[in-house]
């Protein structure tokens, strides 16, 4: 029987926050009863491959249920597309099974290191979102195992509230056991890639809308080092899926960084000159090339462990998403606001969403722009500059992504997520967080 | 395709072995006790490729015939088995061993006493088909006897003599014998130790080198991951007066 042992060494994704918390990774699914049932009065909380930046996978100095060893595939309709899997099984596992038999998921995040229960949990969005909506619009039917109510088996289309609020909603509502997915046909591991330079954000905004309907899959990257008149110049990705037959799945990475490396490494210097050389490269590539999906929608997955070029103090990722009447010139004044810190996020990536629905009641993804920035840990220069940040989105009417964040204030929460009251009477009453106790206490 | 016996399917190293096999459309008998989790590991085994997965439902230690049941399950597997692989174990607590003897029995009769019989089975199966492999998971704590957890050490390193001798037995037959001695590993079974650094593995990697030894005849000991083949030389070799002082 597996138990509870305290441990220290579970870091969520971002490296900012070190707590202490009793971990149980139990090996079958039979055995999360008898850990709930544990007579105590600390909180719990499952988790998966800790891919969370900030403090929704903590729960320091309570409980966490690792779920990664329950992995295991129950049913795999290779006809239908329809996989049902145990919670803790990785993204990745799951793409090495049925990409070779002409299947992938709905949409995926950029890393597929993370469990299919992690990403039902945050509802995450992928390039396509324009056109597949969030990760949640392919769940059929997941099965939850709550402190009081014991298994319950939920479909989507039956109008559950509890489904609602267990999509997106960051593990509280009960432990996520296993899920059943929606897939959809590919004829290819390959897709058709093309890149597009951009000197500002206006032109990102105009290629956004001319791809959406050409384009299954969008992106861009940001040189949010860029000062001046090449403020907001970027690569804009856009591609479709080919059909070439060839569906080879990916291997898995060899590359690791080993160690956490000096918290100087990664200094604005060296950011800059990372972004520039990269726009150069990129600027001067090949516009158009047939790639494979892993470096498409994976591309940092190539060196496992990368976050710990950030060193001891770890880093923030910044994630908001802006409703689209004020998305260009919030994006553009964010922008501004980052140049004038002095501050460099070393990775800059933004993206329209479409207007489709999320399915959770807590979902991120809604119409409008989003942009995902990531700043070494400086403590509280970083943390100001994040604050001016915050009123920014706030003045455009936007939100951030829980998934992303470790610091957001719980009045910003609230204003973005007016469904938290709602929510919140769904929550597991044995279930928390670091996150959830920072913003809805 | 690959005929396979797990004994001890539930183990986290026999589930990730099988695994392997079961991407290359292997044919799998998964022996266990608990007969809901095998059929887990089963339905999993089948989603990832393998041609077949029967769960058997066996407590090693009370079966009365091994070598009856080990026969049936080979017919199972419809045609020449290639590995038997034998995970069953448990690591059990020195400390309650050294107060209480039935602990202490405990510990050798799961490692020990109760492979007996199996490998024996097992060697006279394979003799008899003139091929396959039996390869049995020990550890490298059978290597040196050490105050954290001798009992279990000296478990390992009876059945580590046991197979050494089926495969000196076996050594013309054209089957072949491996003992796999392990070293930290990341499975339920050390989940109360301090873990992680570089010393740890996860079973995956244990794994390949598993299925490595069952393929490929020659090396009767495998160390895993490779390079507690030199941890253990250091080891062995420390002089008692220098090792005495350590709390290993």
């Amino acid at each position: 029987m597996t138990g509870f042992v305290g441990q220290d060494q579970f870091l969520s994704w971002g490296r900012v926050e070190r707590v202490h918390q009793d971990v149980a990774a139990p090996a079958f699914r039979d055995e999360l009863k008898g850990l709930l049932a544990q007579p105590d009065n600390r909180s719990l909380l499952a988790v998966g491959l800790g891919r969370s930046y900030g403090d929704s996978c903590l729960n320091g100095g309570q409980r966490l249920i690792d779920m990664t060893r329950l992995d295991r595939l129950i049913a795999l309709d290779s006809t239908g597309g329809i996989v049902q899997a145990e919670a803790g099984l990785a993204l990745g596992d799951l793409l090495r099974r049925i990409v070779p038999k002409g299947w992938f998921t709905t949409t995926v995040p950029g890393t597929r290191h993370a469990t299919l229960g992690g990403l039902l949990a945050n509802d995450v969005h992928g390039k396509n979102n324009h056109r597949a909506g969030s990760f949640g619009r392919g769940v059929r039917r997941l099965s939850l195992l709550r402190s009081d109510q014991g298994q319950i088996d939920l479909a989507s289309g039956e109008g559950s509230d509890l489904f609602a609020a267990t999509i997106g909603g960051l593990g509280l509502t009960g432990i996520i056991t296993s899920v059943e997915l929606e897939l959809t046909p590919i004829r290819s591991a390959w897709l058709d890639v093309e890149r597009i330079a951009f000197g500002h954000v206006r032109d990102f905004f105009r290629l956004a809308a001319e791809s959406a309907g050409s384009h299954e899959h969008t992106v861009a990257w940001i040189d949010c080092t860029a000062r001046g008149s090449e403020l907001g110049r970027g690569i804009f990705q856009r591609a479709n899926w080919l059909d070439d037959g060839d569906l080879v799945p990916h291997a898995e990475s060899a590359l690791s960084v080993p160690f956490e490396a000096p918290s100087a490494l990664l200094n604005s210097v060296v950011i800059r000159a990372f972004n520039g050389l990269y726009w150069r490269l990129q600027k001067s590539g090949r516009a158009r090339q047939r790639m494979h999906y892993a470096p498409f929608f994976f591309p940092l997955d190539k060196v496992s462990h990368w976050n710990r070029l950030y060193g001891r103090p770890g880093f923030y990722q910044y994630q908001c998403l802006v409703p689209p009447s004020a998305a260009e010139a919030a994006i553009e004044e964010l922008m501004r606001e980052i140049e004038a810190s002095g501050a460099a996020s070393a990775l800059s990536v933004l993206k329209t969403l479409g207007p489709s629905r999320s399915p959770g009641m807590l979902s991120f993804a809604r119409e409008g722009a989003t942009l995902a920035l990531d700043f070494a840990n400086r403590g509280a220069p970083t943390l100001a500059l994040l604050g001016r940040l915050d009123d920014i989105v706030r003045q455009a009417g936007g939100r951030l992504y829980p998934a992303k964040d470790g610091r957001m204030p719980a009045d910003m929460f609230r204003a973005g997520y007016p469904e938290w009251t709602s929510f919140a009477a769904h929550v597991d009453p044995r279930f928390s967080s670091n996150f959830w106790r920072r913003v809805a206490r | 395709m690959s005929r396979v016996i797990v004994l001890g399917a539930l183990s986290a190293i026999g589930e990730a072995t099988a695994r392997l096999y079961a991407a290359d459309s292997a044919r799998l008998v998964l022996a266990g006790r608990n007969i809901e989790r095998l059929e887990q590991v089963g339905s999993d085994l089948i989603a990832r490729g393998a041609a077949a997965a029967r769960s058997w439902q066996v407590d090693f230690a009370a079966c009365a015939d091994p070598a009856g049941e080990l026969e049936r399950m080979a017919a199972h597997l419809e045609g020449p088995v290639d590995a038997i692989l034998l995970f069953f174990g448990a690591l059990g607590d020195q400390a309650l061993a050294e107060r209480d003897p039935g602990e202490a029995a405990r510990i050798i009769d799961v490692n020990f006493t109760a492979a007996v019989p199996w490998c024996l089975a097992a060697a006279a199966l394979l003799e008899r088909q003139k091929a396959g492999a039996l390869v049995v998971v020990s550890s490298v704590a059978a290597d040196r006897g050490r105050q954290s957890n001798y009992v279990y050490g000296a478990a390992k390193a009876g059945l580590g003599v046991l197979v050494e001798g089926i495969a000196h037995r076996l050594a013309r037959s054209g089957a072949h014998a491996v003992t796999i001695k392990a070293g930290f590993v990341d499975t339920p079974m050390t989940a109360h130790l301090k873990r992680g650094g570089p010393l740890w593995a996860k079973p995956a990697t244990v794994a390949r080198d598993i299925r490595a030894a069952a393929e490929r005849p020659g090396r009767p000991i495998v160390y895993t991951p490779w390079f507690w083949r030199f941890i253990m030389l250091v080891v062995r070799n420390v002089p008692a007066f220098v090792f005495h002082k350590t709390r290993l």
